[in-house]
């Protein structure tokens, strides 16, 4: 571990922690003041050189990102930050917009002048009224002490940030989707190329990053290079959230540097509940193939996490014990990717719709052994066939389940009904309805 | 169009107030449908014609817009849109059996209204607070950490008529339009209500503080 953490994090538990006057009490807008006295350039370099990857769950590069824009012709350049959180298990953007909404401003005004942006957008699911509140007023205080708007501190440098409200669509986390949402479109992604980088927003140059990503550019600039790279591992710099949740005694937020493993996050977070044992989990989301008690060792970055088997992702770590009917689970996982798939292409459209017709049944005893066959021969005819990763993420935990448990699939066909207590998982105590205890 | 004419003019200005926010006017039609929602509950054939004109789109284009999306109602909406995270975390940790009894007290499904008009209910998708397992949103508020017993309570008050109070979120939940209208981008003054942050947000600087970790100053 490091001594440097919290970074991201280090605020919230303040006082009226969203309000500018405490922001500003802690260091706040510093980094921006400094970014405003260097070139363009030297803020892109230095964010590739601290090794920023996407905080958002690709975990692209964030200054080559920005360095992918073309030469400047005049017309506007956007940044988009991506405030769309919704991938299952993830819940790290939702606090620091809650807690801490000047970080996410102060990140965008910097990323904003490296880029040659005047207009940036925050795009954020709709379904967080509370945190559109907070990011509102945070943009208006922002506004009335001069970080935004016309010549900004003094600096000559304009920028205009509009805090956008979605309306309920997983898929608008996919960003060309999210942009085609904001310009007030059904909420499809588009093909690439063209990149946003090069054809984005309004067909312009644009750069969509996570709120993570931006929250994370003034700690670089204030603090340097070296202080971000001496953390986290050698392709994985830097320090994340980590979001622990499920059967863990203190599920929560608890940042560290990337390359940390689920057994020391698991002691961070006071190990599993009591009396239970881990039995399966997601890395990264429920789009990340499952990991199970063989892998609380592996390092949580882009590169161990990928040659396990699984990915990084949003360092979303939902947690299961041995209660946990797998089958349950990732039935409901379906459930939720044929809920949100946009119906843009074949493959995603359908394969979603009968991965959980024949999930439905099998966790309901009506399957056959065929069925888990099916399953698998399902999700080929969707992973890497899809429009966008949306159909690869709904195939994730079903394949890597069946890889991992396929007997308890096998359990139940041959009872004809699922094996396991739903009741015993819950994390109150109740008397299983006649229906469940059938099911 | 059937708004009399004061709340046409009120809704006129607002729909200027949001195309004003945007380079390009098309982007407004998102918070603009949510402005519709403030007035009429729903997304109703006068909201669509009303985006329309504003917009220079066609009815057919709005509405094709506004039904990809699920906090747009082609229905008149509740006064309290309850939602319990079915999504597979909640579940598994008790959301499952929270929707059965919240279902069952209210006397209707997923997607549907009460007789009374206070609550529609829905199963919810992940709305990112896993960490508060297992949740319920009341207008796109947070209820954290529920049971079967606080969920019951809560909706309760609610047919009740009384206010109730997310965890973290403003004081008391406001309506369904109200709320709607702060998704189109008006503010309500309640940014300042409700903590910081609950308690699983703020597990990992409690072990930093305990293992004194300085983090940035350090």
């Amino acid at each position: 571990m490091t001594d440097l953490i919290p970074v991201l994090s280090a605020t919230w538990g303040l006082e009226r922690s969203w309000n500018y006057d405490t922001y500003v009490s802690k260091g706040g807008y510093d980094a921006a003041k400094k970014a405003l006295g260097m070139s363009p350039e030297s803020i892109i370099q230095a964010v590739k050189d601290a090794g920023l990857r996407g905080r958002g769950g690709a975990g692209f590069p964030t200054g080559m990102k920005w360095g992918f824009l073309p030469a400047p012709d005049g017309g506007p350049r956007y940044l988009v930050v991506n405030a769309d959180e919704s991938e299952p298990g993830t819940c790290k953007d939702i606090p620091t917009m809650m807690a801490a909404p000047h970080v996410l401003i102060e990140g965008a005004i910097i990323t904003s002048f490296a880029i040659g942006c005047n207009h940036a957008f925050i795009y954020v699911r709709g379904e967080v009224v509370h945190v559109y509140r907070r990011l509102l007023k945070a943009v208006q205080e922002a506004y009335d002490t001069g970080w935004l708007g016309k010549n900004i501190q003094g600096s000559g440098f304009d920028l205009d940030i509009t805090v956008h409200a979605g309306a309920g669509a997983y898929i608008c986390g996919e960003e060309t989707a999210l942009l085609d949402s904001l310009e007030g479109r059904r909420g499809q992604p588009r093909l690439k190329p063209p990149f946003p980088a090069v054809a984005g927003l309004y067909a312009r140059p644009t750069v969509v990053n996570n709120v993570e990503s931006i929250a994370s550019v003034p700690s670089i600039i204030a603090n340097g290079v070296d202080w971000f790279a001496g953390m986290g591992t050698e392709r994985s710099k830097g320090m994340g959230l980590f979001s622990l949740s499920g059967h863990v005694k203190k599920p929560g937020q608890y940042e560290a540097p990337l390359g940390i493993t689920l057994r020391e996050l698991l002691e961070m977070a006071g190990g599993m509940r009591e009396g239970h044992e881990l039995k399966f989990w997601t890395p990264g989301g429920s789009s990340t193939p499952l990991f199970t008690a063989e892998h609380l060792d592996t390092p949580l970055d882009y590169e161990s996490v990928g040659a396990a088997g699984s990915m990084l992702g949003t360092r979303a770590l939902q947690i299961f014990d041995e209660t946990t009917c797998v089958v349950r689970a990732v039935e409901r996982w379906a459930e939720f990717y044929k809920h949100e798939s946009c119906g843009k292409c074949t493959p995603c459209r359908e394969g979603t719709y009968w991965l959980t017709l024949i999930l439905h049944r099998l966790e309901a005893g009506q399957g056959t052994y065929a069925d888990i066959d099916q399953l698998i021969a399902t999700c080929d005819s969707i992973l890497g066939r899809a429009f966008c990763a949306l159909g690869d993420g709904a195939t994730s935990s079903v394949t890597s389940s069946i890889q991992l448990f396929r007997e308890e699939y096998e359990k139940h066909v041959e009872l004809g009904a699922c094996p396991f207590d739903h009741a015993a998982s819950a994390l109150f105590d109740y008397e299983p309805s006649p229906e469940e205890a059938h099911a | 169009m059937t708004y009399d004419e004061s709340t046409l003019a009120a809704l006129t200005k607002d729909a200027a107030e949001i195309k004003s926010r945007y380079p390009v006017e098309r982007s407004a039609l998102l918070p603009m449908l949510h402005l519709v929602q403030s007035i009429d509950g729903y997304i109703s054939p006068d909201g669509i014609q009303f985006c329309a004109d504003q917009l220079g789109l066609t009815p057919p284009e709005v509405s094709a817009v506004a039904t990809f999306y699920t906090q747009y109602k082609r229905r008149p909406n509740g006064e309290y849109q309850v939602g319990v995270c079915t999504n597979t975390l909640c579940a598994i940790m008790g959301g499952d059996e929270i929707w059965r009894r919240v279902s069952e007290r209210c006397g209707v499904g997923h997607d549907e209204t009460t007789a009374d008009g206070k609550i529609s209910l829905e199963r919810l998708e992940c709305n990112a607070a896993c960490d508060f397992a297992p949740v319920m949103m009341v207008n796109w508020e947070f209820f954290d950490n529920m049971t079967p017993e606080t969920a019951l309570q809560l909706v309760d008050d609610i047919l009740d008529g009384k206010p109730v109070t997310p965890t973290r979120g403003a004081d008391t939940v406001a309506t369904f339009k109200e709320v709607s209208r702060v998704l189109a981008g008006f503010p309500d003054g309640r940014a300042d209500e409700g903590p910081s942050a609950g308690a699983p947000s703020l597990a990992g600087i409690e072990v930093a503080k305990e293992q004194g970790w300085k983090g940035q100053d350090s």
